[in-house]
């Protein structure tokens, strides 16, 4: 079967550079940008790139160690 | 007051919707899409304060009082009964349209409501017709949901009363004004607001019942119930800084769980949670910055979860299925549900030229004014974990992912103009907030599009996307749920029960045995000295009885004697 040109290795790998370039700009951008701070750790370089990124991994992760305790099969409350 | 600003409008709307059965398919389709917008247009005939007076027994309602904060939530609440009418105007249960009429009619019945005692009545109508819309899929699943959501519901209405009992003991009045948490009587009130909301530890019945509903009765239920729960915290305790708390935890629990759940509908269900939770805080900071940002969020919110689902809803529609574990691949043969979804997901995570832009960052700026750090910290990674639990990982899972082999055409055409006119309204918002920001309760003073805002949202957007896509060897979707409070009412509660049950039977057979052999003993006893051959019941020769009368004779008189 013929692959749809979207999920084609090349087309996939073209997005990835794609959405590097996409990333190297917007945090290139900070530098040309007033990005005032009300607090401290906010005023850091490219604070909200670099806290996205921390926090999502971070979420994630807690995510996963919940999950290791907490799911169960979804057919868990089928039985009564 | 009298003419046209007299007539209630949730009361049309609820009214009308009854008659919907009355009418043969054309003349319905016409009353479905016609009833909102006349509702819409009587929203906008009420003035502002008091347009209608009842007596009521020894009191005195106010079943219609408009002032800003009304119109604004009347108004959404109204456009949603429009599309969400004209996305289930295929549907051939007539019941699941006036549910879903008279759900939107009483919660506009509660944002125009005066007085406590109108509110409950809108706000018990509410809960009944919201049950009726989670048994609109007609499985065994969603009866017993609905019954968990009825029951739930109902506590949360009586916990309500009892607070509006206390208020009106304490003060004297029913009018519906702004609260403090001074008494027992608000606290209980708060808490039956809370319950509507979605709040710990009683969130787990939304994402228990909404996800049961059908196709469309779940993009009705999305609206109503916790963005009415969120018009009465704003009216009823905006600065309550106890919100701020609840809504932060709301924000987090909605990500994680919607992180760990394979059910597509249930993944939006928790990002309900999440996006109440945004608007939570925004009421507790209570700046008027921060409430026009819950206010107009609540509003951008109804339209973007909306197309969420219709999307999600579509899928369900034309696959029957709801697990990402069997979706999957499906841009290819349905790019305008994919479109609208991906619109419905960038509004949601606030992505600039989108809804949800202009409005869930008044909110994080209300915090940083009010220079609260821990809350602006966490509303700011809250962002950015809703791009990863609704913005990036619904279309994902959804829409590509791996090939799922299905591929099921767009929905009918109804159901794709529904999902056009909610992501064309998307777009359009966050393009020209204006119009919004001109209806919202406080003068706005908010730019939204600078420079700055622009390159912080894409920054912690973008990068956001980059985490998921680095950890999506973590987020592997199995066939799993995540237990969550509800288990404590639908597992240990039953269990305690059981053993409770078992333990006292137990207590009975034995005490009852017990009791039997005591029985047992004393007739044993009885029988022995009063039976036919008992020493006190058999008979007695006549002369032993001489005997013994001349003896106890006998002792008398030497008694006496002495």
């Amino acid at each position: 079967m013929k692959q749809h040109w979207l999920v084609r290795p090349s087309t996939i790998r073209l997005l990835w550079v794609v959405f590097m370039i996409i990333l190297a700009l917007t945090v290139l951008a900070s530098l040309f940008t007033d990005m005032h701070a009300w607090f401290r750790l906010d005023g850091s370089f490219a604070f909200n790139a670099w806290y996205g990124f921390v926090t999502c991994i971070g979420m994630v992760l807690f995510a996963k160690v919940l999950g290791r305790l907490l799911h169960r099969k979804d057919s868990y409350y089928d039985r009564n | 007051m009298t003419g046209i600003s007299a007539v209630p409008p949730g009361l049309l709307l609820v009214l009308g919707a009854l008659l919907l059965p009355l009418f043969g398919a054309r003349l319905r389709a016409v009353l479905v899409l016609g009833l909102p917008l006349l509702t819409l247009a009587l929203i906008w005939q009420v003035p502002d304060g008091v347009s209608l007076r009842v007596s009521f027994l020894e009191y005195e309602l106010v079943p219609v009082t408009g002032d800003r904060l009304s119109r604004l939530f009347a108004t959404i609440f109204a456009i949603m009964a429009f599309a969400g009418g004209l996305f289930a105007l295929n549907r051939t249960r007539v019941v699941e349209l006036v549910a879903a009429l008279v759900s939107a009619g009483s919660a506009i019945g509660v944002t125009f409501a005066g007085d406590l005692v109108t509110l409950v009545i809108f706000w018990e109508i509410l809960a009944l017709a919201s049950t009726v819309l989670v048994w609109s899929a007609m499985t065994d699943q969603s009866y017993r949901a609905g019954m968990r959501y009825l029951i739930m519901h109902l506590l949360g209405g009586v916990v309500l009363m009892a607070g509006v009992i206390g208020h009106v003991a304490d003060t004297g009045s029913l009018t519906f004004t702004a609260m403090a948490l001074d008494s027992p009587a608000h606290w209980l009130m708060l808490a039956g607001f809370l319950v509507n909301a979605g709040a710990p530890p009683l969130s787990a019945w939304l994402p228990d019942a909404y996800p049961e509903a059908s196709p469309t009765g779940m993009v009705f239920l999305s609206a109503f119930t916790t963005k009415t729960a969120v018009y009465v915290l704003m009216r009823g305790f905006p600065g309550a800084e106890i919100l701020i708390f609840i809504g932060l935890y709301m924000i987090f629990y909605g990500i994680v769980y919607a992180l760990l759940e394979n059910d597509m509908r249930r993944i939006l269900a928790y990002s309900i949670v999440n996006q109440v939770g945004f608007m939570l805080c925004g009421i507790g900071i209570g700046t008027e910055l921060s409430l026009n940002g819950a206010a107009s969020h609540a509003f951008v919110h109804i339209i973007y979860k909306a197309l969420l689902l219709m999307s999600a809803g579509s899928v369900l529609y034309m696959t029957g299925k709801r697990k990402c574990t069997e979706l999957g691949g499906l841009f290819r043969s349905m790019p305008l549900t994919t479109i609208c979804g991906i619109v419905g997901a960038l509004s949601i995570s606030a992505f600039p030229l989108t809804s949800g832009f202009i409005s869930k960052s008044m909110i994080s700026q209300a915090a940083a004014d009010q220079t609260m750090a821990v809350a602006w910290f966490l509303l700011t990674a809250g962002s950015a974990g809703v791009f990863l639990h609704a913005g990036v990982k619904f279309p994902w899972f959804v829409f590509f992912q791996k090939d799922s082999g299905l591929r099921p055409p767009d929905p009918p055409l109804n159901m794709r103009l529904a999902m056009v006119f909610f992501a064309f309204l998307c777009i359009a918002i966050g393009i020209w907030p204006a119009a919004l920001y001109a209806i919202l309760p406080f003068p706005v003073d908010y730019v939204p599009y600078t420079r700055t805002h622009v390159v912080e949202m894409l920054q912690l957007l973008l990068f956001s996307g980059l985490a998921f896509f680095i950890m999506l060897p973590y987020m592997k979707r199995t066939l799993t749920i995540t237990l969550d409070w509800d288990w404590f009412y639908r597992r240990l509660g039953p269990l305690a029960a059981g053993q409770l049950t078992q333990v006292l039977s137990r207590w009975h057979v034995q005490s009852r045995l017990g009791f039997l052999r005591h029985l047992g003993t004393l007739f044993g006893t009885l029988f022995l000295y009063h039976g036919p051959q008992g020493i006190l019941a058999r008979t007695w020769a006549t002369g032993s009885m001489v005997l013994w009368v001349v003896i106890l004779l006998g002792i008398y008189l030497v008694a006496y004697y002495y």
